[in-house]
């Protein structure tokens, strides 16, 4: 129950900075991708500010034995570079320079933005759920 | 750069940093949503409780940022219906498969100096900006 509430609160203030650095506006990660044209950089500064504080932030809490909620840091251990890796890149960001959103400012744009956001929303779970069940037979 | 907003986009950056090490510090998880999604929606027993209430949190977000500054619930979609629905197919398929997407990749993997991560970013940064280059400069499109 503690971990619950406590990833309640990461993902409350997660959205919150999405919605305060403007990734939730499809229009404004746009402008950003625009590099040949009228190029917004405002999106380098979160990604860069935020980058910085984890990187930070992961040295701290990394030393310690165990989150204090759960009884161990579930950290992903491949190394491999391999081709899923980077035509599953390619393609998001793909999608993403297309329609403008990734999927963190997508799922926080649902309470706000409305039907076109429920479309992308529904088409990235449906698509989501199709991968995830190919891959698990 | 008629629309640049450096202080907002690095608080709102720094927001997301601390929600990332916060996740990590109490429950021990990245905070990289599409992987996050992907198992509250079809993963293991122990991936979903503690996935819905992030993905709530995240969810509720822009509102809490609203009771102060409901200027910043703004969305403009660029395109719309069928050139919308293949954008989200992309980003399913694709962070799925590239197990993980901007803030998974781009923020937690980077801040481990993870050769996936820097790879996928790099990756990401490119297809994105060569489709707008496409779609907004390219000839006839």
């Amino acid at each position: 129950m503690k971990v619950a509430f406590s990833t309640f609160i990461a993902g409350l203030l997660f959205g919150a900075g999405l919605t305060l650095s403007q990734m939730v506006n499809p229009d404004k990660v746009i402008s950003f991708l625009d590099v040949a044209g009228n190029w917004d950089p405002s999106l380098g500064f979160v990604m860069a500010s935020a980058l910085t504080v984890t990187f930070v932030g992961y040295k701290f809490v990394l030393k310690k034995p165990a989150p204090f909620f759960d009884t161990k840091f579930r950290l992903p251990t491949r190394k491999d570079i391999d081709l899923p890796l980077i035509l599953g890149a390619a393609l998001f960001g793909i999608g993403w320079g297309l329609a403008g959103l990734c999927p963190g400012p997508a799922l926080s744009s649902l309470s706000f933005a409305g039907v076109n956001s429920f479309i992308f929303v529904a088409a990235m779970l449906v698509s989501i759920l199709a991968v995830r069940t190919i891959r698990s037979k | 750069m008629d629309n640049f907003t450096p202080i907002s986009a690095t608080i709102g950056g720094i927001m997301i940093g601390l929600s990332a090490v916060w996740l990590m510090a109490s429950a021990g998880r990245i905070a990289g949503i599409s992987g996050i999604l992907g198992g509250a929606l079809k993963g293991t027993s122990g991936d979903k409780l503690w996935g819905w209430t992030f993905l709530t949190g995240l969810l509720l977000g822009p509102l809490a940022v609203a009771l102060f500054r409901p200027d910043f619930l703004k969305a403009e979609f660029p395109v719309t219906g069928p050139l919308l629905i293949l954008g989200g197919v992309c980003v399913g398929v694709g962070t799925q498969f590239g197990n993980g997407c901007t803030s998974g990749h781009g923020v937690c993997g980077n801040a481990r100096l993870s050769m996936r991560s820097f790879i996928a970013t790099i990756t990401f940064m490119a297809t994105g900006i060569a489709t707008v280059f496409l779609v907004r400069h390219g000839a006839g499109l």
